[in-house]
């Protein structure tokens, strides 16, 4: 017996939509799996986990709060991985962005202004796409591998921010606790009502939809798929591929970094040795949960929201490990990547020596 | 011991993981396939072989158990990427993921329990030699494993028909199957000793390095690893020189850390990361020595067509 594939003519459009749906039901069967190996309840820890976040509005709050960086976040990824540019430092630039945003409530604290929470929201898109730039420009300039450079910059940035935060600028009146002063209110991003809710999400919704018309109506759209999809064939249309790895660079870069600081502006308040809980590598998993899709991400970034909110969860109730939500976040990357398979290919089960003709 | 036997000596042990996790890594990539997932497979390896150990007594049953978790973990990456032809580079994204997360979950009954350390070898008379008698012949046993590793691959790759087939798979998968060769049989086997060694440098870590279980203990390793590989110009006597040179990097951290020199220990950690990033620099601008290697299937999925 041997496993083959066998190519279809055309890829299937049904499990172009199916797949990521086979891929959490998979995940949900080995999760309930792995709960009974730790002898817990599985149907019980699977409800607690996937349903109970949207069953009270103190937790949806919070599962929106979660959605926002990670939509933001994997939109950009969408577009870079779909134009086949590599960048998995996007947990760094989410950190320099909100290290470059939070110069005005640490330097310029007396400035009270409207105008101050913009430019906090705009220079945190020029830290991450600065940092971004440096693979890009390695990327282009020496043919230096892109992913090994963005991922050291991640242990770079969270180095240079716990530096800052204990050291030069940790909060003077702080009794010694490792952060900055807290973010005045007109430094802060307005929330919904008295919710925890802010207008991060909105501003998410937003460039998803924006990069959506981009990616569908636009010759840049067109461009990056088509250098995603065949290099040779966008050279000879004149894309230049040194061109997409900057732009995808900077875009993602940029929105990793307003992630970062709408991430301290908006549910922390200042700056502290942790803002992310590994954001930057769960938005890959949307990206690709999304269908590279800047509206499949949105969906994709809530489902993976509830699955950090569940984790809390199951740690709360049931006592397990707050890692859980780690490898159930693993597991749905593993499967979806398993079930993308069939969008190419047919599987087919050879009797005997598949070998032999 | 003077000083600088003893600097010498942790510069060995800081070396001696990535040496390990990049030389199966170097095989996998001569055979075309690119794991990204050593981060993962490395962190699995660590914590099955600490929980092993503690659960026997057996340092040296942990040992073959982080090599198994590497294993399982590779053969993860090579169902995927091999039976299925799903995308490399997110494939092994996915493995160091799930490693990090399942990695937690089973060490989490293990945060903060005295470990269990690999007896150190000390060859009788030899080990007192002055200068060399520590530095040679009294090493931890994976230490001498790691090395052997390196002359084995070195040899199996440049002197035996097995090194010939890796390195025609890697280089044109095509023409290899053309030949009847088993180009996928060929990667799974590569793959599968890539996890058994970056397994091993897991267990370097729980059971030598610092005997212990801390979560995320690889701190990168299996990514600087990987950028060995590509400083190696996968050739097997560069990677273990540029390992070393990396663990010195390292070592020269810790030390003036600890000597308290005016300078953030944030930067002095950053060190090693700075350091690769550099490496990878120097390495690509020169331009022949890094094309000259590069297997040129690298990466690329395989379908034979029947």
């Amino acid at each position: 017996m041997q496993l083959i594939l066998e190519k279809r003519a055309q890829a299937s459009r049904l499990m172009h939509f199916a797949s990521p749906v086979l891929a959490i039901g998979l995940t949900v069967i080995l999760g309930g799996l792995i709960f009974a190996a730790m002898g817990q309840p599985p149907l019980k820890a699977l409800y607690l986990y996937f349903i109970d976040p949207l069953t009270n509005l103190w937790s949806i709050e919070e599962v929106l709060v979660k959605a926002a960086p990670l939509v933001l976040i994997g939109v950009g990824l969408s577009v870079t991985f779909r134009a086949n540019v590599w960048n998995i430092g996007a947990e760094g630039q989410l950190t320099a962005g909100a290290l470059l945003g939070s110069i005005i409530p640490i330097f310029f604290a007396s400035w009270q202004s409207p105008l101050a929470l913009l430019v906090m929201l705009i220079l945190g898109m020029i830290g991450g796409a600065l940092l971004a730039a440096i693979p890009a420009f390695l990327k282009v300039r020496f043919g230096v591998n892109e992913i090994l450079t963005s991922l050291m910059l991640v242990y770079i940035a969270h180095l240079l921010l716990d530096w800052l935060v204990r050291g030069p600028w940790k909060d003077p009146h702080g009794y010694n606790f490792p952060k900055s002063v807290s973010f005045e209110g007109w430094q802060l991003i307005p929330t919904f009502g008295d919710g925890r809710v802010h207008l991060g999400l909105v501003i998410a919704l937003l460039i998803a939809l924006l990069l959506y018309w981009v990616m569908t109506r636009t010759i840049k759209g067109f461009e990056v798929r088509v250098i995603g999809a065949a290099p040779r064939a966008g050279a000879f249309a004149g894309f230049s591929q040194s061109r997409m790895v900057w732009f995808c660079f900077l875009l993602s870069g940029g929105l990793a970094g307003l992630a970062g600081i709408i991430e301290v502006a908006g549910t922390i308040g200042q700056l502290q040795p942790n803002i992310s809980p590994s954001y930057g590598f769960t938005a890959i998993i949307v990206a690709f949960l999304g269908r590279l899709n800047p509206i499949g991400v949105i969906f994709a970034g809530l489902l993976l929201a509830v699955s950090y909110i569940g984790g809390e969860g199951v740690q709360i109730e049931l006592g397990v490990s707050d890692k859980t939500a780690q490898v159930f976040q693993g597991m749905l990357l593993f499967f979806i990547l398993m079930c993308d398979t069939l969008i190419h290919y047919r599987l087919r089960l050879l009797k005997g020596n598949g070998g032999a003709q | 011991m003077s000083a600088y036997e003893a600097i010498l000596l942790t510069i060995i042990t800081a070396s001696t993981p990535l040496l390990l996790a990049a030389i199966g890594e170097l095989v996998v990539e001569r055979s075309g396939v690119l794991n990204l997932g050593l981060e993962g497979m490395m962190v699995m390896g660590a914590v099955c072989g600490f929980a092993m150990a503690q659960v026997t007594g057996s340092p040296w049953l942990g040992v073959l158990m982080a090599m198994l978790a590497g294993i399982a973990m590779s053969m993860l990456f090579a169902f995927l990427t091999q039976t299925l032809v799903t995308n490399q580079v997110a494939t092994g994204l996915s493995i160091t993921l799930l490693g990090l997360g399942l990695s937690g979950l089973i060490g989490s009954g293990f945060v903060g329990m005295p470990g269990i350390k690999l007896e150190y070898i000390s060859i009788p008379v030899l080990s007192d030699l002055p200068v060399v008698g520590k530095l040679v012949f009294g090493q931890d046993p994976l230490v001498y494993i790691s090395i052997l590793l390196v002359l084995g691959v070195s040899y199996m790759l440049k002197r035996t028909r097995m090194g010939l087939i890796i390195r025609a798979v890697g280089q044109n998968h095509d023409s290899a199957h053309a030949l009847g060769y088993s180009v996928i049989k060929v990667r799974y086997a590569c793959i599968a000793f890539g996890g058994m060694t970056s397994g091993l440098a897991g267990a370097y870590l729980s059971l030598v390095y610092t005997p212990q279980w801390i979560e995320n203990m690889t701190a990168g390793r299996g990514w600087i690893a990987l950028a060995l590989v590509v400083f190696s110009t996968w050739l097997p006597g560069r990677l273990a020189a540029g390992a070393y040179l990396f663990g010195g990097v390292w070592i020269l951290g810790l030390y003036a850390q600890g000597m308290g020199v005016g300078i953030p220990s944030q930067l002095l950690s950053s060190l090693p990361y700075l350091a690769t990033i550099l490496a990878l620099i120097v390495i690509s601008t020169n331009r022949r020595l890094s094309v000259i290697n590069t297997p040129a299937s690298l990466g690329q999925g395989f379908v034979p067509d029947r």
